[in-house]
Parts: structure tokens; C-alpha cells; sequence
């Protein structure tokens, strides 16, 4: 009888794990799949309905959703705090920070939260729960925020260091910002302090550009980013280059600036150049081509020690999300693959607009390996809406569930949404 | 360009001498219809890109051109926008708009004053028309 209760109790115990790890048994898809169109056994919930910018976007093991906003909401909070109820919908418990921004990330108990400047911490207690709400640590500080590209995207390694996006505050480094035929300026000034991804220490507090290491530059603009853990390295996706045609309306149709260049995932080490502003990617020819600004004509390779993408995509898409899918909800050929969600395309008018939508990459052995698929469609609410550029929704956050759920955050109303795999 | 000027500020019947002067050229009609329409094709080739067919813009990105009270305001202020481009931080309706929009000096008197004519009459919009001597006027204090 002794012996068997010794080996019945850690049974029971791991049972009941396993029964709050399935605490989500509930959770059923809204009868529409919150307007989404998925493919077969994927079924999607409207979480929470926030009706401000939520941009990126962290569940917790305890069901808590933290998500940051691009602007405080009419209370002054920047962080929304929600939780989640059994059956999926989760409520509005608090909020915290007042400052906008779209990075926000979990690592070793602190949650990392970004404004267009700054980078803060806060710690964690045992239950994800931020401890003090209104005292976090400024990790970084000073970083360079322009007009255009303004937004800090981050995520931590597993060696302690925290990663940002530093935007670059032009189109294509032009003497004169999208004018019609202006040049680029050489040896493009941006460079120095934009345009790049930026390597700091998670845990040390005001670090400035001094302390920080240009990990990787030549990146227009980064908002979906993301650690695989496969390769122990830094995946991003870049924002391409607007307006071949309107500047350059010898060398470019309107459907060539439509679908020209490619947005593309990069996958980076320390020191990597992925070439904006003298170079674009050409999903079409698959070549890196010089940058009309800088002496290109849309045929000319580019010169120069530049990466190519790990994969591309059609122009204008902006992807705002990535996310390595390493849950266990999702059929084999998800886990460590890619998500991206792309929040839509304006500058392809008076083509129709594209994008608007959640897409997988696969991989195999941590590179990309085969098509790309759109997952998750119909954000917009039609294809009209889509092609007009009045999308009902734009994705733009993605994070991963503790039962392997997918989360999506929209940055126009506000909605979270909640992916399901129902077999 | 001075002649084709003196051909919309006079009236129809002095038309009929400026096509014969100059018989390539084609007559500019006057009237607001007509700068309308011309208005949409400038606007089609250099603004669409940015402020869309609906003029609505892109949220955060390119203000729209609906109502507001750039659009149907100051007619001096607007032709300045045009000519000089815009990279200020202004909020529209609580909302902000980030990207530059280059200086557009290369168009021409006339061609500003149909484009704005055509903004200011469409999506909703209706105001006064532009007219070329109003650019005229205030390209040559700009320059100053």
C-alpha cells in the first residue's frame, strides 16, 4: 500500500498539472471564427475588445494578456492588463505606464516595455504579475525617434541581452525625403544612429547609444521581430523602401512600385549589413538591386557587402509581427515555424492595396524551407476593404498562449484575437 | 505661360485669339468644372499615392484631405503645403500623421490651382476654387 501510494502521488500530481494546463478545455471558437478565415480544425475568438492601438502584445502562463499601446488611452495607461476567463474572453483588470510605444517582451521575471525612446522593466513576481507599476527601471535611453519610423520593436536573447529597433527617419536616405527625384546622400548620416538594430545589456539601467552595439545595420525600418530558439538568433522583418514610381517615374510603372521591393525576413548576426539605403531586394528577379537614389536602375545589382533575406515577401505588406511558433496546440508542421502578421499595405495605390492578414512560413532545421501560406485572412472584413486601404482591421502583434494558442492584436479597433487548433 | 495665364483670367471671347496665337496649345476653359476636372488627373498623378482615391489618407501616415480645415481653410496656407511640402507634427482629429510629403514646386501655377480646386470640391469637400494667379501670387512670396 506504501509503495503504491509512493508511485500514485506523483502521478496525481502530474495528472492535476495537466488538468490546469487544460484549464482552456472551455474555450470555444465565436461562431464566425471572429470574422477570420483559417484553414480546416483552426477555429478564432474575439479575447477582448480594447478599442485602442494595440500594437505588440505578451500572454502569460497564468492567462494574464499584456498589451501596449501606440498612445495612452483616455485614462492615461499605456500597458493594458487583461485576464482571461475560462471560456477565452478574457477582462480588463488594469493598466500601467504612460507612455506609448509598441515593444513589450517577458524574460527571467522582469516584463520589458518599450516607448519610442526609451526601453523599461518591471519585475515579475512568481505569478507574471508586475510588482510595481509605476517605478520601473529605464534599461535604455536617448534613442534616436524622427518622424517616420518611429516606433521600438524588442526582444531578449538568452544571454542577457535586450535587441531594439531603431527605425530610419526617411524613405531612402534622399537629400530631400521623397521628393521626386532627389539623390541619396552618401555615406547616409542615418546610419549612425538609426536604421539598424541596437544590442544592449538587459539589466543594466540608462544605457545611451555609447553603451550599446550597432548589432546589425542597413534596416529600414524593423517592427516584427523575434528570437528563434532553434538557431540562437535574431530574426526580423523588414519594412522595405516606399515610391519607386512617384520618385523615379522614368525607371518604374505604378505596378513595379506596387509590388516592388520585397519585404524580407532577415536572419542576423553581429555586424550584418542588409543594405537600405543603397540597395533594395527584388522578389521578381531575386537579386539585390542598386537603389535608384544611389545610382540604380532598377536592374543594376547592388554593389557592397550586403546579406541577402532569409525569405521575401510581396512589396508593402508591413510586417509588424513575428512569432516562432514552439507550442504544442498546432499540427507538426507549425512548431518552429514562422508567423507573420503583415498589417497591410497603403503605398501600392491606385493598385489594389494588399496584405491585412496573419501568414506562415515553414522551416525546417531553423532556415526558411518551402512556400509561404496566408494563415489567417479576412482582418479587413472583405476583400473590398482590403484593396480599398479601409481595412476593419490590421494585425499587427502576435504572441504564443501557454496551451500553444495564437494571439493576434489589432492596431485599428483594438481587438485581440485568439487563434485555436480544434482537430 | 504668362499668355496662358492672361487666357484664364479673361474671358471666353479672348480665348479665340490666344488658340489662334497659339494653335497647339490646348485652350484652358474656364470655370470650375473644368479646373476640377483637370484638378483629378494632377491629382491622380502625384497625390493619389499618398492621400488615396477617397482622399481619406493612411491612418498615422498620410492625413487625410476629408473636411479638414487645412483643406478648406486658408487658400495661401494650403498652396503652401503644396509648394513646400509638409513635415510638421499636426494632429487631425486626435489623430498624427508622420510621413514627409516632398515639396511639389514643380507643378505648375495652373496645375496647383486645379489640383486644389479638385481637393477642395471633392470627398465631400466644397469650397472656392484656386485659381493660378492666387499660386502665382504666393509662389513669388515664397521665394523671397
Amino acid at each position: 500500500m506504501k509503495t503504491k501510494l509512493k508511485y500514485f502521488l506523483p502521478v496525481a500530481v502530474v495528472c492535476i498539472a495537466l488538468f490546469a494546463l487544460k484549464s482552456d478545455i472551455n474555450v470555444t471558437p465565436d461562431a464566425d471564427n471572429a470574422g477570420l478565415k483559417l484553414p480546416a480544425g483552426f477555429g478564432a475568438l474575439k479575447v477582448a475588445e480594447t478599442g485602442a492601438r494595440a500594437r505588440h502584445l505578451i500572454v502569460t502562463a497564468q492567462g494574464d494578456i499584456y498589451v501596449k499601446l501606440a498612445r495612452p488611452n483616455k485614462d492615461g495607461k499605456a500597458i493594458l492588463v487583461l485576464h482571461e476567463n475560462a471560456d477565452g474572453k478574457a477582462l480588463l483588470i488594469g493598466g500601467f505606464a504612460n507612455y506609448g510605444g509598441t515593444g513589450i517582451y517577458i524574460k527571467d521575471g522582469y516584463l520589458y516595455a518599450s516607448s519610442n525612446t526609451e526601453v523599461f522593466r518591471y519585475k515579475l513576481d512568481a505569478q507574471n504579475k508586475v510588482i510595481d507599476q509605476d517605478h520601473p527601471e529605464k534599461i535604455i535611453t536617448g534613442l534616436k525617434m524622427g518622424r517616420e519610423h518611429e516606433t521600438k520593436s524588442i526582444v531578449l536573447d538568452n544571454a542577457g541581452n535586450i535587441y531594439v529597433n531603431v527605425g530610419a527617419y526617411s524613405n531612402s536616405c534622399q537629400e530631400h525625403d521623397r521628393q521626386l527625384g532627389s539623390m541619396g546622400i552618401k555615406g547616409c548620416p542615418i546610419l549612425d544612429s538609426a536604421g539598424g538594430i541596437w544590442q544592449f545589456k538587459a539589466n543594466k539601467p540608462n544605457q545611451t547609444y555609447g553603451e550599446g552595439v550597432r548589432y546589425a545595420t542597413g534596416l529600414r525600418n524593423v517592427v516584427g521581430l523575434d528570437w528563434n530558439q532553434q538557431d540562437n538568433q535574431l530574426f526580423v522583418m523588414q519594412h522595405g523602401r516606399d515610391q519607386l514610381h512617384d520618385i523615379f517615374p522614368d525607371m518604374f510603372t505604378v505596378k513595379q512600385s506596387a509590388e516592388l521591393p520585397a519585404e524580407c525576413m532577415y536572419a542576423l548576426k553581429k555586424g550584418d549589413n542588409a543594405g537600405w539605403p543603397y540597395m533594395y531586394y527584388d522578389q521578381i528577379q531575386h537579386k539585390k538591386i542598386m537603389a535608384p537614389e544611389y545610382g540604380g536602375d532598377g536592374k543594376k545589382e547592388a554593389a557592397g557587402n550586403f546579406i541577402d533575406p532569409a525569405a521575401a515577401y510581396p512589396g508593402h505588406l508591413a510586417p509588424n509581427g513575428l512569432l516562432f511558433y514552439t507550442g504544442n496546440m498546432f499540427p507538426e508542421k507549425y512548431k518552429n515555424g514562422a508567423f507573420i502578421a503583415f498589417h497591410g499595405s497603403w503605398n501600392r495605390a491606385p493598385e489594389p492595396q494588399a496584405g491585412y492578414f496573419v501568414v506562415f512560413q515553414p522551416f525546417k532545421n531553423g532556415k526558411p524551407y518551402g512556400d509561404w501560406e496566408v494563415f489567417a485572412d479576412n482582418f479587413a472584413g472583405s476583400p473590398q476593404k482590403a484593396e480599398s486601404g479601409r481595412a476593419d482591421h490590421r494585425p499587427c502583434g502576435l504572441a504564443q498562449g501557454p496551451d500553444g494558442s495564437l494571439y493576434v492584436s489589432d492596431d485599428s479597433k483594438g481587438t485581440i484575437y485568439r487563434i485555436i487548433y480544434k482537430k | 505661360m504668362k499668355k496662358l495665364l492672361a487666357a484664364v483670367i479673361l474671358l471666353p471671347a479672348s480665348l479665340c485669339v490666344f488658340a489662334q496665337t497659339k494653335p497647339k496649345t490646348a485652350a484652358i476653359k474656364p470655370g470650375i468644372p473644368a479646373s476640377i476636372a483637370r484638378g483629378k488627373v494632377v491629382y491622380t498623378k502625384n497625390c493619389l499615392s499618398c492621400h488615396f482615391v477617397d482622399g481619406g489618407g493612411v491612418p498615422n501616415m498620410n492625413p487625410p484631405l476629408v473636411k479638414t480645415s487645412y483643406v478648406l481653410g486658408d487658400k495661401t496656407k494650403l498652396i503652401k503645403v503644396v509648394l513646400n511640402g509638409f513635415a510638421q507634427n499636426v494632429e487631425i482629429d486626435g489623430e498624427t500623421y508622420s510621413n514627409n510629403m516632398a515639396p511639389h514646386n514643380f507643378l505648375s501655377d495652373q496645375e496647383i490651382a486645379d489640383v486644389l480646386t479638385y481637393v477642395r470640391n471633392s470627398f465631400g469637400n466644397k469650397a472656392s476654387a484656386v485659381k493660378a494667379a492666387e499660386v502665382k501670387v504666393v509662389r513669388a512670396a515664397n521665394k523671397k
